[in-house]
């Protein structure tokens, strides 16, 4: 029979329902703690309540005498791992996930022993049980600006990039900003918490998780504990939310110890409470911007500093001057990331990280500086667009940000906008509108992937990507059937599994961008096969790709997706409440491939932006080095009233050159989306907040113009 | 005399009785997902702070983290995976799939039940905080945008699907007018003989 | 969460009888708090009996022309109640500004008026608090306390009330029935909740045993002009941070009645006394509104975070009682 069908119509870029769209609304789709074991064994953590110290003694014994209770591991019983290797991110393991190695306590919330039970309920009660006896010593909890130990630190991009004389450069500038900026500890909190299930099975391990990366955390296992990588099996079919957060971590790990102790499967779940301190977060930053512009608001100085934190047992670097070195050209040119280890969790990535709050400086930064110019806020981006990076030097890859300020401009009704703050009213509340623009990297990883063709004619893509709610499996459903020229109907997608193969993890807006360049890779070889007409045998023919030479053999270029953010606000300077009222993104993104889910990564994106502006805050108390309030009545995350009608778009924005054509719009909706609403609030107030998040007891004492 | 720590109880769940032995402890949601193979209820944070866990009891949407097994026995449990009529998805269930009102989906079944109680309580005629008069001679408020979002307001999608979610809800409610207006009545007979005479 | 008993009580005096007075058997109504607090172990009873099927679960009107509300009526069916909307609209306002609709079909009434602090160091028992460990501290006052009290607080804790409904019901002088193994007491709800002083831990004048049974309301036929106002760090689904339940009966320009009370300022709902007393026969604009609040805040003591709340709580003050006074006009 024939499987290539000529009359093809593309799938591509028209609307479609999720693939496992059913599954999600009935209640069939089942995440990670939720397929079934026989003979399950339930682990909880058990975490420090010092912030820094030794662990003296922890009292096992009465909590093994508890009803169901089957194991304790702590530092002196607990397996050995190997932490001196570098993983897929390139970098040796954050200590934290391996977890009962030393009797060191780093930071408040550090794993200290996992209680094993026959139930959830029985586990519980003996970890709150457990007893565990410390050497406490002071610690440092404390981030300011001015922290004297802060170094420069090089993490997903050089640390420091400098051009040009600022002092000169700023001397000779008509007009010069200089403002500080600061952002709060911001942690992900994916619905789902974390959660892994571990077991060995005829000498493999199989790990059924929740995590952005089948691929990463097979390996992440295999290092720790000195396996084969192919004798470890992680599976991750749907996972619920992650927003750089589910890498590996402490549970992972505690379950296959656990599992390999007890020779049975281990369940590990996090409460809410102990993702505050276990699932990694964002940095608080504080940020500095000099901008030196001619009078015709041309910059000729930028000066962007941020200093953020880290731990004591891990670096890693919340990059956010590195948005300035996409975004603007200026003769001076000076941008540096430096870190100040504290007594804290290891922070992570977390949705754009460095450009959500860069681009919340930076962006504000130019909304002051427009003002002080005299010039409308798009105008003044307009005149400084370059030409080539800032700092790379290098050509853009498609850089569209014009079209979409003017397409923005012109559905938000920007024209009619009187730049003067605090004049309009209705009612209570005092009105502003704000814009602020958007950018984010568009990279690729190797990839592989299987396409198999079957005799009646479907197909089977194998591919171990994550769909942690962007649609992947539907985007790439969608890729493979335009690839092989058939209905998407007869085309199943295989995900989350790290049997398939490398591939990139869902992460840093490449994840849909790399697995579809394995997925029509392979599929237009087996496209060309299939068009031999030797038949399909039984078993199916199976071609599989690597994309490890093409990615190599790109162009060096500066690959970024950027945007226009607009927000409209209402602020009621007596009692504080700030609502936005609308908010409009038009972005440049390459091939949108789904229209519907596209819409909701953008939309989703710019809640974030939303709930970073107004809502997110992990208050760190001095005293303890722990947090208040962490849970999710005490961290707000913007909820449906918070969120009004969005309305994201885009522009047509190919590249004729780039093999694959998307960009991955995973991030781009959140970077800007804060500092168009902070915009908005100077709008509508006349007083700048630099502050994040812009709380009502800030509104309340800064006032506004009639307070 | 010490009193028994656990219990055999038996629960009414989408119309099937299933009869188990639970720790005390146990919470509704917990008997559901680790009992008896029903995950479709999910937990996001286990301490009534998400939503994700909404469940319908004795017709009304309420939180089975904070509710222990033990006190269900002898209420009527509706479950995400009770909503729909066999092979045919409820009406909210639906609109959720068409208008794309979800992304990771863990949040879904809890939205999904937290609306089909929205609905009711607005065909009886519950005002919100968003209400403007809520005098019952005012009559029910229309089922707006922005009273669907504060009366969804328990339930957070960390994905931010918000805009897509309330366009469902809004959808589904339409499509449910005609038949909202029994199941006011027996959620609230009191409310919906107030209607009646208004 | 430890282990413990259940037993469902099926009448009151059956109730108070499983009671009897044992320090660690705790009621069960709704579980919205109580459950939540067994999870963070702040509670650890070892005995729980359900009342949720007691049959206090009526709303009716008291001959006098007030209300009475069963302790186990949920704040659902409360802020739903045709006359509570009529004749207390406050308290319907109040109730459906809490919590989230799922919650509110759980929680009680009774239940509600018991809840406990949601302050971040006494749900978290690895952190010091008076309130759950008499004599450990209260890590608040340095701490992070920009949602604590401002008013009616002391050393010992800062920690605020989180009702909303409870800010309503003593507007309009509610009074707290109960029952005990002596027989039924009553008490206004202005005496229900004990100052802080130094026994913060020390939260109502309810006599031991005792199993709330109801709420009265006196009739008051100025509550049926008003209104709720709460302020949050989201625009729902949150604790207050600052709210005003007031009625206002203004006649020929001048204020004839009025009830004022505020929520998130203390460690129990505040009656605003001292501004009713400079509102009652004042003349009805903003500068007497502004008196009035700045009359109650006069016994202010901030804290170096909070200080705002003592702004916010004068602004809502003029805001909502200007905002009633401009309806009764219209």
């Amino acid at each position: 029979m024939t499987t290539v069908t000529t009359a093809h119509k593309n799938a591509v870029g028209t609307a479609h329902t999720r693939v496992e769209g059913r599954d999600k609304v009935t209640g069939a789709a089942r995440y990670a703690g939720e397929v079934p074991f026989a003979d399950l064994a339930h682990g909880w953590l058990v975490l420090s309540t010092v912030a820094r110290g030794r662990i003296r003694e922890i009292d096992t014994a009465p909590v093994l005498g508890l009803p169901g209770v089957l194991a304790v591991l702590d530092h002196r019983n607990a397996p050995r791992v190997e932490t001196d290797y570098a993983g897929l991110m390139g970098s040796k393991p954050d200590p934290t996930c391996a977890v009962f190695q030393h009797d060191r306590v780093p930071h408040l919330g550090w794993p200290v022993a996992l209680v094993v039970a026959e139930t959830s309920e029985q586990a519980r009660e003996a970890a709150e049980a457990l007893v565990v006896h410390y050497e406490q010593e002071p610690h440092d909890v404390d981030f300011t600006g001015e922290h004297p130990d802060a170094y420069a630190l090089d993490g997903h991009m050089p640390a420091v990039a400098e051009k040009g004389d600022l002092d000169a450069e700023l001397a000779a500038s008509a007009v010069v900003l200089d403002a500080e900026y600061t952002t709060p500890e911001e942690h992900h909190n994916p619905m789902e918490p974390h959660a892994a299930t571990a077991r060995w099975e005829d000498g493999r391990l199989e790990v059924v998780d929740s995590n952005q990366g089948a691929t990463w955390v097979v390996g992440e296992l295999a290092s720790l504990f000195s396996l084969d990588p192919a004798s470890v099996r992680v599976r991750s079919e749907h996972v619920g939310g992650g927003f750089g957060s589910k890498g590996v971590r402490a549970h992972q790990v505690a379950a296959v110890m656990a599992a390999t102790v007890l020779q049975r499967p281990v369940r590990v779940v996090l409460t809410r409470r102990q993702m505050f301190s276990l699932a990694g977060y964002r940095s608080p930053t504080v940020q500095r911007v000099r901008l030196g512009a001619d009078a015709e608001g041309r910059l000729r100085a930028l000066e962007h500093r941020s200093v953020s934190l880290t731990s004591t047992v891990h670096e890693f670097v919340e990059p956010s001057a590195g948005v300035a070195r996409v975004m603007y050209d200026a003769d001076a040119h000076h941008t540096a990331n430096r870190v100040v280890r504290l007594d804290v969790p290891t922070p992570t990535w977390m949705r754009a990280p460095g450009e959500a709050p860069g681009s919340f400086a930076l962006e504000a930064a130019l909304d002051e500086l427009a003002e002080k110019c005299g010039i409308d806020p798009i105008e003044l981006r307009l005149r400084n667009e370059p030409d080539k990076g800032p700092v790379s030097g290098l050509p853009f890859a498609g850089r569209d940000l014009p079209a979409c300020f003017r397409e923005g401009a012109r559905r938000f009704g920007w024209a009619d906008r009187d730049p003067r703050p605090g004049l309009r009213r209705d009612g209570r509340w005092l009105l502003g509108t704000g814009t602020a623009a958007a950018s984010f990297h568009a990279g690729a990883m190797p990839s592989t992937a299987t396409v198999t063709a079957h005799p009646d004619g479907t197909f089977t893509v194998r591919i171990a990507a994550a769909d942690i709610g962007t649609g992947a499996r539907t985007a790439l459903t969608l890729i493979a059937a335009d690839a092989l020229r058939v209905p998407p109907e007869r085309v199943r997608v295989r995900i989350g599994d790290s049997d398939f193969g490398p591939a990139m993890i869902a992460g840093g807006s490449m994840g849909t961008r790399s697995w579809a360049w394995a997925v029509t890779a392979a599929a237009d070889e087996l496209r060309d096969r299939l068009a031999l007409g030797t038949g399909v045998p039984a078993e199916g023919i199976t071609v599989r790709s690597d994309t490890t030479a093409a990615i190599g053999a790109l162009a060096p270029a500066e690959r970024h997706s950027f945007g226009a953010q607009f927000a409209e606000v209402a602020v009621d300077v007596t009692t504080g409440e700030v609502r936005v009222r609308r908010m409009l993104g038009i972005f440049a993104a390459g091939r949108i491939v789904n229209p519907l889910t596209a819409r909701g990564q953008f939309e989703g994106g710019m809640v974030w932006g939303i709930s970073m502006a107004l809502h997110e805050e992990a208050i760190r108390d001095r005293a303890t080095g722990g947090h208040v309030g962490a849970d999710l009545a005490g961290y707000h995350v913007a909820t449906h009233a918070d969120v009004p009608d969005i309305e994201a778009d885009w522009i047509e924005d190919a590249d004729p050159r780039d093999p694959v054509g998307i960009k991955g719009i995973g991030e781009i909706g959140i970077v800007g989306a804060a500092a168009a609403i902070a915009n908005a609030v100077w709008h509508a107030t006349g007083v700048r907040h630099r502050s994040l998040p812009i709380r009502p007891d800030r509104v309340i004492l800064a006032g506004g113009p009639s307070a | 005399m010490a009193l028994s720590t656990s219990s055999v109880i038996t629960l009414k769940i989408n119309g099937e009785k299933y009869t188990l032995p639970v720790d005390h402890r146990t919470t509704l949601l917990d008997a559901l997902r680790e009992r008896l193979d029903l995950t479709g209820t999910k937990k996001g944070c286990d301490q009534g702070q998400c939503g994700a866990c909404t469940v319908l009891l004795d017709g009304r949407r309420t939180v089975a983290c904070l509710q222990l097994a033990v006190a269900a026995e002898g209420r009527e449990i509706t479950t995400v995976e009770g909503v729909a009529d066999g092979e045919q998805l409820h009406p909210v269930q639906q609109a959720f799939l068409d208008l794309d009102g979800y992304q990771c989906g863990y949040c879904t079944p809890g939205q999904i039940c937290s609306a089909i109680g929205v609905i009711q309580e607005h065909a009886a005629g519950w005002p919100s905080a968003v209400t403007d008069d809520i005098r019952p001679e005012a009559g029910p408020p229309p089922l707006t945008a922005d009273e669907i979002r504060e009366r969804m307001s328990g339930n957070l999608c960390r994905c931010g699907a918000y805009v897509s979610i309330v366009e469902a809800v809004a959808r589904a409610a339409e499509a449910g007018t005609d038949t909202s207006t029994a199941a006011a009545a027996r959620i609230s007979p009191e409310a919906a003989a107030e209607e009646a005479v208004a | 969460m430890r282990e413990f008993g259940y037993q469902r009580a099926s009448d009151v005096a059956g109730a108070v009888a499983l009671l009897g007075a044992d320090p660690d058997t705790r009621f069960l109504g709704g579980g919205t708090n109580l459950v939540d607090l067994m999870k963070t172990g702040v509670e650890r009873p070892a005995r729980l009996i359900d009342i949720r099927e007691l049959p206090l679960d009526e709303i009716e009107s008291t001959p006098e022309g007030g209300l009475r509300i069963g302790a186990t009526v949920t704040n659902g069916d409360l802020a739903a109640h045709p006359e509570v909307r009529r004749r207390y609209p406050a308290l319907a306002q109040a109730v459906l500004a809490g919590a989230s609709g799922q919650l509110r079909n759980m929680a009680t009434v009774g239940g509600n008026l018991l809840q406990r602090t949601r302050c971040g160091y006494f749900t978290d028992v690895t952190k010091p608090c008076n309130k759950r460990v008499p004599g450990s501290g209260c890590p608040a006052v340095e701490g992070e306390h920009h949602n604590s009290a401002i008013l009616g607080a002391s050393g010992h804790c800062v920690a605020v009330h989180p009702s909303d409904m409870a800010v309503a019901l003593i507007a309009f002088d509610a009074v707290v029935s109960y029952e005990t193994a002596d027989g039924p007491g009553e008490l206004p709800l202005r005496e229900f909740y004990l100052p802080v002083a130094d026994t913060p831990h020390r939260e109502t004048a309810l006599p031991p045993g005792a199993l709330i049974t109801g709420v009265t309301l006196p009739p008051t036929p100025t509550a049926t002009h008003s209104r709720y106002r709460k302020v949050r760090e989201r625009a729902s689904y949150a604790f207050a941070i600052g709210s005003v339940a007031a009625a206002l009966d203004v006649r020929d320009g001048v204020v004839r009645d009025v009830r004022l009370a505020l929520g998130a300022v203390a460690s129990r709902p505040w009656r605003a006394v001292a501004a009713e007393r400079v509102l009652t026969g004042a003349p009805a604009d903003a500068e007497t509104y502004a008196a009035a609040a700045e009359a109650e805040l006069a016994a202010a003591l901030p804290l170096p975070h909070n200080g705002y709340k003592v702004t916010l709580i004068r602004n809502l003050v003029v805001a909502v009682l200007t905002e009633l006074a401009e309806e009764a006009a219209r």
